[in-house]
C-alpha cells in the first residue's frame, strides 16, 4: 500500500509538470482559484475566449482529449495517465468547463458510433477547442425517465425532420454541434423507438432559449426545433438503436473517477478557524462528520486510481462519489450561512462573507443533486447494479410508446 | 500509485475469511452468549493462536508472526465479519500495543510471546466513572508497588491473565502491568451491551503493579496506543457492517410482501444504498488509516480519527438498517440481527466514543493546517 507513482507514472508526470509550468495561462490562477461552485467566473479576460486558447494551446503541444487516439487528436494517454494529467493541470482545468460536455460524453459517442471520415473530422476540432458540443437529451416530460423522451424525427427523402422541444441543455448558446435523441417511432415500447442524431446547431429551425435558474444564472438552456433537417448520414447508429447508442454516453458520464467533485470542506473548515468555533463541541461535531465524507470521498478516488494503475476498472466505489458530494455541498453551504448569522444572508458583492462564496453554494447546489443522474437514480443503480437487488416494475415497459400514461392523458 | 492491500495480503484475507467460517460459526457465538460464566471462547482463541493470524503485527523476536500491520488489518476484517467472539481488541490491539510501545525487553519478553501464541490474554483498564475518562477521572493509585482502586467496565476482564492499568503514582498517572491471578485481585462478571465480549467488574486491594513505560506518561501513552487501536477496531467494523449489509440484501431479496420481493421497494433500496455509501466511505477511511499505521507516518492522528468516525458511523448505520430491513424478525433473540446491532455498539465504545473522536479529528486537522 503506497501512494507513489510507478517510474513511468513519475516520468509522466514530470513531462507534464514541466509543460505546465512553461505554458499555463499563470496570470488567470487567482482568479481561477476563487472561480467555483459550477460556473466560471472570470472578470480580467472573457471566459469562452480564455476557454478556447488554452484548449488551442493544449491541442497543439498533445494535452489536449490525451486519452483519445492519436488520429482524433488525441495523445492515448492510459487511464492512470488521464488521471494524473488532470492532477497536474489542477485549477486551470476548470477553463475547460465549455468542452466538458463534449469531450467527455459526445466524443466518445462519436468515437463508438460515427464513420471514419466523420470522426476524422469532427474529433479532433472538438480536441481543439474549436467546436462547443452539447447534449440535447432531456426533456421537459423526461428526465431520469430518459427513454420517455418526445422529440420526433420522421425521415423524409434522406432528411430526418425534428420537431420538439429539450431542455437543461448545458452550453447550448456556444454550441457548434449537439448530439440528440429523437423518437422515430412512437408504435413500440418506449426504448425501442429511439434514434440517435448529431446536428449543426446553427441548423435553421433550432432556437436556444436561456433559463434563468433559481440562483440567477442562465448555464442550462431550452432548445427547440421546428421542423429542423437532419441529413440521414447524421444519425449514429441503426434506426431504432438510440437506446443503445445513449447508454454509451451515459456510461462514460458515470465512468469519470469520483473525487474530483468540491464538497466545501476545506472552506467551512477555514471558515470556522476564522471565527474562532473549533473549540465548540457542536462544531467540531459537524465538522468531523463532513470530514470523514470528504477523506472517504477522497481515498475513495485514490482507491479507483489504484485500480486503473493496475490495468483495471475502478470497482463501485466510484459509483458513490457524486452522491455524497452533491448533499454535502448543500449541507455545508446550509451550515456555514448558519454560522454567519444574519450577515449570512447578505449575497451582494463585496459585502457578503467570505466573498459571498457560500451564498453561492446555497444556490446552486440544488442543481447539483439532480443534474447527470438524481440522487434517487444513483441511489437506484447502487441497490441493482451493485447489491443486485431487483429493477422497480415498470408499468410501461411493454406499451407501445403512444399508449403510455402520461399526466395530461388522466385529466 | 497503489492504494490498496497487495495480491498476498488479499488471498492471506480470503484464508483467514476461510477460518472463521469454519472454526467460528455463528452457533459458537451463540454458545458463548447463552453462558454468563463464561469468559470468552478459549477453544476458539487457542486455535486463532495455533494459527498466529492475530501475531501478525508482533516482530518474530517476541514470538509474532512479523508480518505486520496491513496483514493484521485484514484478519481484523474477517474477525469483525465473521462476529468472532475473541479478546482481540483488548489483548492484541491494545495490550500488546502497549507493550511494544512501552515495555522493557524483560516485560515484552515476559508477556508478547504469551500473547502472540493465545496462551495468554492481556486488557485495558482504565475507566471507573460515567463519561469518558480523563487522566484528573482516574482514582486508582499505586503506591509502593502495591495498586488499589476500582475498575469497571474492563472488557475481556475475566479472561484476562493481565491487566495494563490506569492509575494515579507519585509522577502522576501511570501504566501498570497486574498479574490477575495474585493476591489483591478480585473480580466479577458484569452483564453487557454485547455479551460476545464479556466485561468485568476488577477491584484492586494493594495488588502488585509494576510499571510501563516512564512515570507520569500514562495518558500520553493510552492516547498514542488508541491512535493505532483505533485503526485495527475500524477494520473490525468494517467487516462487521459489510456483514451486516450483506444480511439485509440477502434479506431483502427472500422476503415478499405485497406479490413482490421488498429489496424491490425504492423505500428498501434506497436504505441499503445509503449503508454501501456509508461503508465504502468507512472502508476508503480505514485503508488511510492502515498506510498511515503501517508506515508509522505523521498522519497517523488525523488518519486514525478518520477511520475510527467513518467506521463507527458506518457500523451503527447498517446493523440498525438491517433491524430495520429484517422487521419485526430482526428485533426477536433468534435472528441474528441484534449481535452486529450490539458489537457495533460494543466496538464504537471501547477506546473512546464517537464525541471524544470527533474532537481528535478536528485537533488533528488544526495541527495539519
Amino acid at each position: 500500500m503506497n501512494f507513489d507513482d510507478t517510474p513511468e507514472e513519475a516520468a509522466f508526470r514530470a513531462r507534464a509538470r514541466t509543460w505546465l509550468a512553461a505554458n499555463a495561462p499563470h496570470e488567470l490562477e487567482p482568479e481561477l482559484k476563487l472561480s467555483g461552485f459550477a460556473a466560471l467566473r472570470l472578470e480580467s479576460v472573457d471566459p469562452l475566449a480564455a476557454a478556447k486558447a488554452w484548449q488551442r494551446k493544449k491541442y497543439e503541444a498533445g494535452w489536449a482529449a490525451v486519452g483519445w487516439p492519436k488520429a482524433y487528436g488525441g495523445a492515448e494517454a492510459s487511464p492512470i495517465e488521464q488521471v494524473i494529467w488532470k492532477e497536474e493541470e489542477g485549477v486551470f482545468a476548470k477553463l475547460g468547463g465549455p468542452f466538458s460536455i463534449g469531450l467527455g460524453m459526445c466524443g466518445p459517442t462519436v468515437m463508438a458510433w460515427a464513420s471514419e471520415a466523420q470522426k476524422r473530422e469532427l474529433l479532433p476540432r472538438l480536441a481543439s477547442g474549436e467546436d462547443i458540443w452539447c447534449q440535447l437529451f432531456s426533456e421537459p416530460v423526461a428526465g431520469s425517465d430518459l427513454a420517455g423522451i418526445r422529440t420526433r424525427a420522421e425521415l423524409r427523402g434522406d432528411q430526418w425532420i425534428v420537431n420538439g422541444q429539450k431542455i437543461w441543455t448545458s452550453g447550448a448558446r456556444n454550441a457548434d454541434w449537439g448530439l440528440l435523441i429523437t423518437r422515430t417511432d412512437p408504435t413500440v415500447a418506449k426504448h425501442r423507438g429511439l434514434t440517435m442524431f448529431f446536428l449543426d446547431m446553427k441548423s435553421p429551425g433550432v432556437e436556444v432559449r436561456p433559463i434563468r435558474q433559481m440562483n440567477e444564472d442562465s448555464a442550462f438552456n431550452e432548445v427547440y426545433f421546428t421542423d429542423v433537417a437532419i441529413p440521414d448520414s447524421q444519425r449514429l447508429g441503426a434506426v431504432g438503436q438510440g437506446w443503445t447508442v445513449a447508454l454509451t454516453t451515459l456510461m462514460n458520464e458515470r465512468m469519470s473517477i469520483g473525487g474530483g467533485m468540491p464538497t466545501g470542506f476545506p472552506e467551512l473548515f477555514g471558515l470556522c478557524a476564522e471565527l474562532g468555533l473549533l473549540e465548540d463541541s457542536g462544531v467540531v461535531s459537524r465538522l468531523a462528520q463532513f470530514a470523514v465524507k470528504a477523506s472517504g470521498l477522497k481515498y475513495s478516488a485514490f482507491r479507483s486510481i489504484s485500480a486503473l494503475s493496475r490495468g483495471e476498472q475502478p470497482g463501485p466505489e466510484n459509483s458513490i462519489g457524486k452522491l455524497v458530494a452533491g448533499a454535502m455541498m448543500q449541507e455545508i453551504a446550509q451550515y456555514a450561512v448558519d454560522l454567519e448569522g444574519e450577515s449570512g444572508l447578505i449575497l451582494e458583492a463585496g459585502l457578503a462573507p467570505d466573498g459571498g462564496r457560500f451564498q453561492a453554494m446555497l444556490l446552486r447546489s440544488p442543481a447539483t443533486r439532480i443534474e447527470g443522474g438524481s440522487d434517487e437514480v444513483l441511489r437506484n443503480i447502487i441497490a441493482e447494479r451493485v447489491l443486485g437487488l431487483p429493477a422497480d416494475i415498470r408499468v410501461d415497459k411493454d406499451l407501445p410508446f403512444k399508449d403510455v400514461p402520461t399526466g395530461a392523458a388522466r385529466s | 500509485m497503489q492504494f490498496d492491500f497487495s495480491e498476498d495480503q488479499k488471498a492471506l484475507q480470503a484464508e483467514v475469511r476461510r477460518f472463521f467460517e469454519r472454526e467460528s460459526p455463528i452457533s459458537g457465538v451463540r454458545k458463548l452468549i447463552d453462558d454468563p460464566a463464561a469468559s470468552h471462547d478459549a477453544a476458539l482463541w487457542a486455535r486463532v493462536g495455533e494459527a498466529g493470524y492475530l501475531a501478525a503485527a508482533i516482530p518474530e523476536a517476541f514470538g509474532g508472526a512479523g508480518a505486520g500491520y496491513l496483514e493484521l488489518c485484514l484478519v481484523a476484517q474477517e474477525a469483525g465479519r465473521a462476529l468472532a467472539p475473541l479478546p482481540a481488541a483488548s489483548s492484541i490491539y491494545q495490550a500488546a500495543e502497549l507493550l511494544l510501545m512501552a515495555g522493557d525487553e524483560a516485560q515484552r519478553k515476559a508477556w508478547l510471546p504469551r500473547l502472540a501464541s493465545g496462551q495468554a490474554i492481556a486488557t485495558v483498564a482504565l475507566g471507573e466513572t460515567v463519561g469518558e475518562a480523563t487522566p484528573d477521572s482516574i482514582v486508582a493509585r499505586v503506591a509502593g508497588g502495591r495498586l488499589s482502586g476500582v475498575k469497571l467496565p474492563v472488557s475481556d476482564g475475566m479472561a484476562a491473565d493481565l491487566a495494563i492499568v490506569a492509575a494515579q503514582g507519585d509522577a502522576g498517572l501511570g501504566l501498570y502491568l497486574v498479574a490477575l491471578d495474585g493476591p489483591g485481585v478480585a473480580r466479577r462478571p458484569i452483564k453487557a451491551v454485547d455479551p460476545s465480549r464479556k466485561q468485568a467488574e476488577i477491584r484492586f486491594d494493594g495488588a502488585s503493579a509494576e510499571p510501563l513505560g516512564a512515570p507520569g506518561r500514562g495518558w500520553a501513552l493510552l492516547s498514542a496506543m488508541r491512535d493505532r487501536a483505533a485503526v485495527l477496531v475500524a477494520f473490525e467494523q468494517i467487516g462487521g457492517a459489510q456483514a451486516a449489509l450483506e444480511m439485509a440484501r440477502d434479506y431483502a431479496l427472500g422476503r415478499y410482501a405485497f406479490g413482490r420481493p421488498i429489496g424491490s421497494f425504492q423505500a428498501i433500496k434506497h436504505m441499503l444504498a445509503d449503508m454501501y455509501v456509508a461503508l465504502e466511505l468507512a472502508r476508503s477511511n480505514a485503508y488511510y488509516g492502515a498506510w498511515a499505521l503501517a508506515t508509522d507516518a505523521p498522519q497517523l492522528p488525523l488518519a486514525a480519527a478518520s477511520a475510527r468516525v467513518a467506521a463507527i458511523q458506518a457500523y451503527k448505520l447498517c446493523s440498525s438498517n438491517n433491524i430495520q430491513a429484517h422487521g419485526g424478525m430482526g428485533f426477536t433473540w433468534e435472528f441474528d440481527c441484534h449481535l452486529h446491532y450490539r458489537r457495533a455498539r460494543y466496538l464504537a465504545s471501547v477506546i473512546g466514543a464517537t464525541p471524544l473522536w470527533e474532537r481528535r479529528l478536528v485537533d488533528a486537522y488544526r495541527r495539519a493546517a
